[in-house]
């Protein structure tokens, strides 16, 4: 468990193409991820390194570039790691994805129209889950599916996570 | 903009102070505490805001941050690190809390609750000794921690009373104007109480935070289990008992048959059909699959066949023969020695690998029919059937291809199409096209054999009910199955105008065979009988004997509706399928497999990267699409191999095995257990039983993560006993050392036996350095002590090798596709291809001029100009300008039939256009 929220902040540097690699450790139960920097105090918990790492990479478009933008894109992050991470068991997950799914549904990325770092960080959250989903669910978040699959193809982003197969054409709508 | 509120809700007092102090216009909203607002979230989320754009934010911390945004006040690190932890650490703490407080009224116990929290707080502050948590001035930071934490602070006996720092800071920020607003807007005086009707409808704490927060497959990496005191004392009573009590390993003498009063095991994979080599899809999908689940069964002593074979008849085989110049039979011998060959690489353990091109095929295959035919459950009927004049044949299934009547995919084939999956009648194909010439066939009508299903179906339905509730199928099986039934069973023709394949035994009929799925799944009976003479012991046996059938989830009709329905009308007492085990597809990093285009790894490629069969064996075991599909990545198989196998299971076996050869002269060491050691023989024997039961219910994928758990046990057990240092201790500390040691070791041999159907050299090299006893290759509910004191081992050796990064990246590369390929352009059973591809081989297969991008160029230029001479004819043009636009189209198709490497020659085909 360290280790993904280790790799996945790895990952993110390569993704925004940041060269230094910062040095990483946990804290607690749940391995909260902390950034040990060397002027100043430690920045602790996954958004906040987030937010920090796209700040140092000279990214700042992917927090958002309205006010109202940066809102939704701090909403998406904030959900990520209270229900997303957080999700206890089958039916919070089931919520979760119909949730996303619902509001998806007339959205390209999380904050509209731009690819933010709300996308990046959901589209990890979501990989467990999405690799465990059986083709028929997939079929059924539709709109989840489909952006994951946007995003895990946006260039650089994946790294280190193995693809999701999502299909694009239905299965199970009628069965032979 | 709009917020929406509701009393007694302490979110709300965040915002609120926020509106106050930011000054922010907007119009505030009461409404009742479960009211929908967002109009895209499932359950109530309140408070939320309305932007003036109709977009909803529905995270309290979010909206707070978006009014101080704002009035210009940007987050920072330091406030965002505080929202995060907030809304992370704090909230989950405090809703336990707040419901202990106001709803169960135990304000101590609350008190206790939120202490670590509060302390947290309180030595922030003092660090940075900023009247604010985040700089000399109020921020977002303080309203959304206020805001959490005034419910339960503004009653100032709640704190204890060392915590001065937050005392402080909590008083300074209430005394601001928009916190005092804020509390008497949504509290209005009732303290505490006023949120007792806000959570009471929420989950009580309790039950919330101890369902675990788990999304791992059960049988996962389970956390500690709590132990009762009974499974450590009988773990610990079984460990003492040894191998005395342990049963003997059932001699396996062949031929194998099933015994009166045993469970006898009938396992068959799919056969896998000889035109193609298959590649690691193919090989998960069946064939390991169903050898673990044998490899199992014999470990449990059962009575246990395997059978498999290549299944050789049929249109595939005689297209693939053309194209390689070679006679159907020289295909089948040639390709059934490379199957055998990959499987027996692979440590494949069947107990016989026929084929279906032998004399009993044909013999069980005619009397089925026979049977069949006396009782009246076949059909006769003319079929509208195609047949090419110049090649002299009517056209079966694949030698037939055209566009799909249902999604219009171009490519076709007479039986199926691959894009959409449905089963089509050749003559139904859109503008059909001979496969060896290239001609129009024509329809001409031919008299053939359909097997009465309808006639079978109430035989079927209750079988099949009775199979699905006494057996194990999996989802996959019973949701296709179901399905089928659900659409209504038509005749099935079982006949063929073909050459290779099963003469039907009758006059009329002597230029025809039977359908190749009519006769495939009779291979499992001739591949028996060519085992032993006394087949019918375990095919006519259904009272004795279970069967299970593996494959992947496309050959699900053929064994849950249409065989069946065969041996149901035979009514020869056959032995029918009672646990039909389906996985789904394998992917191949971000794809498909395809032979064609070189993509992925096949049977005899993976030999040839030098990773041991059983490396290969584990990693595809480990990501078995075992209820939904999975794919292949060469990064993933690195990080399996070197984080599971070498430094969990392989780590913890040399390690145990060292100790005994370093320290105690390669002689297990006397053991006397304490409660911890006794504990671990429960953990282990928890474990195990789990791992028997998902092999039970063929959960294969699920199974293997229990061996590694145990090692992951084990691990942690010699970590924190530390053998190396005690061993150089007290006398007492010796002891200690020997028995961790001696248990660990005991352990790594418990492992080596689970592991065998995975990994069966892998375990045969741990029993080889552990010199184990061959008799304790038995699966049973018990973990005893299989190497004694004084027991002697042999030498130990590192049991797996790190795989490194530019090695994997080699071969992704060199299996990622274009690479040289033999020609084989025939799709293999389990694979939907895009039409690209069939036409990327075709292409290579016919000549050195082929240029595929200039063909897919070519090729696009085609469809336009197709469109151009409709649209002018649409429009009535004039002949002339019509017919420079059709030269100028027939010139662009001569073209493209050249890039594609064909001759010219063939006739150019009507409106043909590539994907």
């Amino acid at each position: 468990m360290s280790d993904k929220v280790v790799l996945e902040l790895l990952s993110l540097e390569k993704s925004l193409g940041l060269k230094k690699t910062n040095k990483y450790s946990t804290q607690g139960d749940k391995q909260v991820p902390v950034l040990q920097t060397n002027n100043g105090p430690n920045l602790i918990g996954l958004t906040t390194i987030a937010a920090h790492l796209v700040q140092e990479a000279q990214q700042k478009q992917l927090l958002g570039n309205t006010a109202e933008e940066k809102a939704i894109v701090q909403q998406w992050l904030e959900y990520r790691v209270t229900q997303i991470d957080g999700h206890r068991g089958k039916d919070e997950t089931r919520t979760v994805l119909k949730d996303l799914n619902q509001y998806l549904e007339d959205k390209v990325y999380l904050a509209g129209d731009d690819f933010t770092l709300a996308d990046i960080l959901v589209y990890y959250g979501l990989h467990p889950i999405m690799t465990e989903l059986a083709v028929q669910e997939k079929e059924k978040y539709v709109n989840v599916s489909r952006w994951f699959n946007h995003i895990q193809h946006y260039p650089g982003i994946r790294q280190h996570l193995p693809p999701v197969v999502v299909l694009k054409n239905r299965l199970y709508t009628s069965v032979h | 903009m709009r917020l929406y509120l509701t009393e007694g809700n302490p979110h709300c007092l965040k915002v609120v102070a926020a509106v106050e102090l930011t000054g922010s216009r907007c119009e505030l909203q009461f409404v009742g505490v479960e009211e929908r607002v967002v109009p895209f979230l499932a359950h109530s989320k309140l408070p939320c805001l309305q932007l003036d754009n109709g977009n909803y934010l529905f995270s309290t911390n979010a909206i707070c941050q978006y009014l101080f945004t704002l009035r210009g006040k940007e987050p920072s690190d330091l406030t965002n690190q505080w929202l995060e932890w907030e809304g992370t650490e704090l909230q989950t703490a405090l809703s336990g809390a707040l419901y202990m407080a106001v709803v169960q009224g135990k304000r101590e116990e609350a008190a206790g609750a939120l202490q670590k929290k509060c302390a947290y707080i309180d030595q922030s502050l003092m660090k940075r000794s900023c009247p604010f948590l985040a700089a000399d001035a109020i921020t977002v930071a303080d309203i959304v921690l206020w805001g959490a934490l005034y419910p339960l602070l503004s009653d100032s006996t709640f704190l204890p009373g060392d915590l001065k720092a937050l005392r402080s800071w909590f008083e300074r920020v209430c005394a601001v104007a928009a916190c005092r607003k804020a509390v008497e807007s949504i509290l209005k005086g009732k303290g505490l109480q006023a949120l007792k009707p806000y959570l009471q409808k929420q989950p009580a704490p309790s039950q919330r935070a101890e369902t675990p927060a788990s999304n791992e497959p059960e049988g996962g990496e389970s956390a500690d289990r709590v132990l009762t005191e009974e499974e450590i004392g009988a773990a610990a009573e079984s460990w003492s008992k040894g191998l005395s009590a342990w049963p003997k390993p059932k001699p396996i003498e062949h031929p194998v048959l099933p015994q009166p009063n045993e469970k006898n095991v009938l396992i068959t994979s799919a056969l896998p059909y000889v035109n193609n080599v298959p590649h690691l899809g193919n090989i998960i999908g069946c064939v390991l699959s169903a050898d673990v689940f044998a490899r199992f069964c014999r470990l449990r002593n059962w009575t246990t066949l395997f059978v498999c074979g290549t299944d050789e008849y049929g249109t595939a085989t005689e297209t693939k023969a053309l194209e390689e110049g070679l006679s159907p039979q020289q295909i089948c011998d040639k390709y059934h020695a490379v199957h055998a060959h990959i499987y027996q690489w692979f440590g494949i353990s069947f107990d016989h690998f026929g084929r279906t091109t032998t004399q009993r095929q044909t013999e069980i295959s005619q009397d089925i029919f026979r049977r069949l035919l006396d009782r009246d459950f076949l059909l006769q009927d003319t079929v509208e059937q195609l047949r090419c004049e110049s090649c002299q044949k009517f056209l079966a299934d694949r030698f037939v291809e055209g566009t799909c009547p249902f999604c219009n995919y171009e490519e076709a084939r007479g039986d199926q199409c691959d894009k959409c999956g449905k089963l089509i009648n050749a003559t139904e194909l859109k503008s059909p096209q001979c496969k060896i010439c290239k001609g129009t066939p024509v329809v001409k009508s031919s008299k053939h054999l359909f097997l009465d299903l309808p006639k079978l179906e109430a035989r079927l339905v209750k079988w099949l009910e009775d199979s699905m509730v006494s057996g194990n199928w999996t989802p996959n099986a019973r949701f296709i199955a179901r399905s089928w039934i659900r659409d209504g069973l038509k005749p099935r023709c079982i006949t063929r105008d073909l050459k290779w394949g099963i003469p039907v035994p009758l006059e009329e009929f002597k230029d025809k065979v039977f359908y190749v799925w009519f006769d495939a799944p009779i291979g499992y009976l001739s591949i028996t009988a060519n085992y032993t003479d006394q087949w019918e012991r375990w095919w006519k046996n259904p009272e004795q004997v279970q069967l299970y059938n593996f494959m992947a989830k496309d050959n699900v009709p053929f064994h849950s509706v249409v065989f069946p329905c065969s041996l149901l009308g035979a009514e020869d007492n056959y032995t029918l399928v009672n646990h039909l085990i389906a996985t789904e597809y394998l992917n191949y990093e971000d794809g498909k497999f395809s032979k064609s285009r070189g993509v992925g790894v096949f049977g005899d490629m993976a030999k040839e990267t030098g990773i041991p069969a059983d490396i290969w064996r584990f990693y595809l075991l480990f990501i078995r699409p075992e209820g939904q599909d999975s794919s292949f990545s060469w990064s993933d198989l690195l990080l399996k191999n070197n984080s599971e196998l070498l430094n969990n299971l392989g780590n913890f076996i040399n390690r145990a095995g060292m100790f005994v050869c370093k320290f105690f002269e390669g002689r297990v060491p006397e053991m006397e257990l304490n409660d911890d050691d006794k504990r671990l023989l429960a953990q282990a024997t928890w474990e195990l039983r789990q791992y028997l039961q998902l092999l039970e219910k063929v959960r294969i994928r699920d199974a293997l993560k229990c061996i590694l758990n145990i090692s992951r046990h084990g691990n942690q057990y010699i970590q924190a006993n530390e053998p190396w240092k005690r061993i150089k201790g007290t006398d007492a500390d010796r002891q200690r050392a020997g028995t961790v040691t001696g248990v660990a070791v005991n352990m790594a041999c418990l492992l080596s036996i689970m592991l065998q159907p995975y990994m069966p050299s892998v375990s045969a090299s741990i029993q080889e350095q552990l010199l184990a006893p061959p008799q304790c290759n038995v699966l049973t509910e018990e973990f005893v002590c299989i190497l004694p004191s004084g027991h002697q081992i042999g030498a130990v050796s590192p049991l797996f090798q790190k795989l490194e990064t530019d090695q994997i990246e080699s071969w992704r590369k060199r299996f990622g596709g274009q690479q040289p390929d033999e020609g084989s352009a025939n799709q293999s059973k389990t694979e939907a291809k895009p039409a690209a591809e069939t036409k990327a081989a075709v292409a290579e297969d016919a000549g050195k001029d082929a240029d595929p991008q200039r063909a897919k160029q070519l090729a696009e230029e085609v469809t336009k100009q197709g469109e151009v001479v409709r649209e002018l004819k649409a429009q009535k043009a004039e002949k002339a300008v019509i017919g420079a636009a059709v030269t100028k189209l027939l010139e662009l198709k001569k073209q493209l039939v050249l890039a594609e490497g064909k001759t010219p020659e063939a006739p150019a085909q009507k409106g043909k256009k590539k994907k």
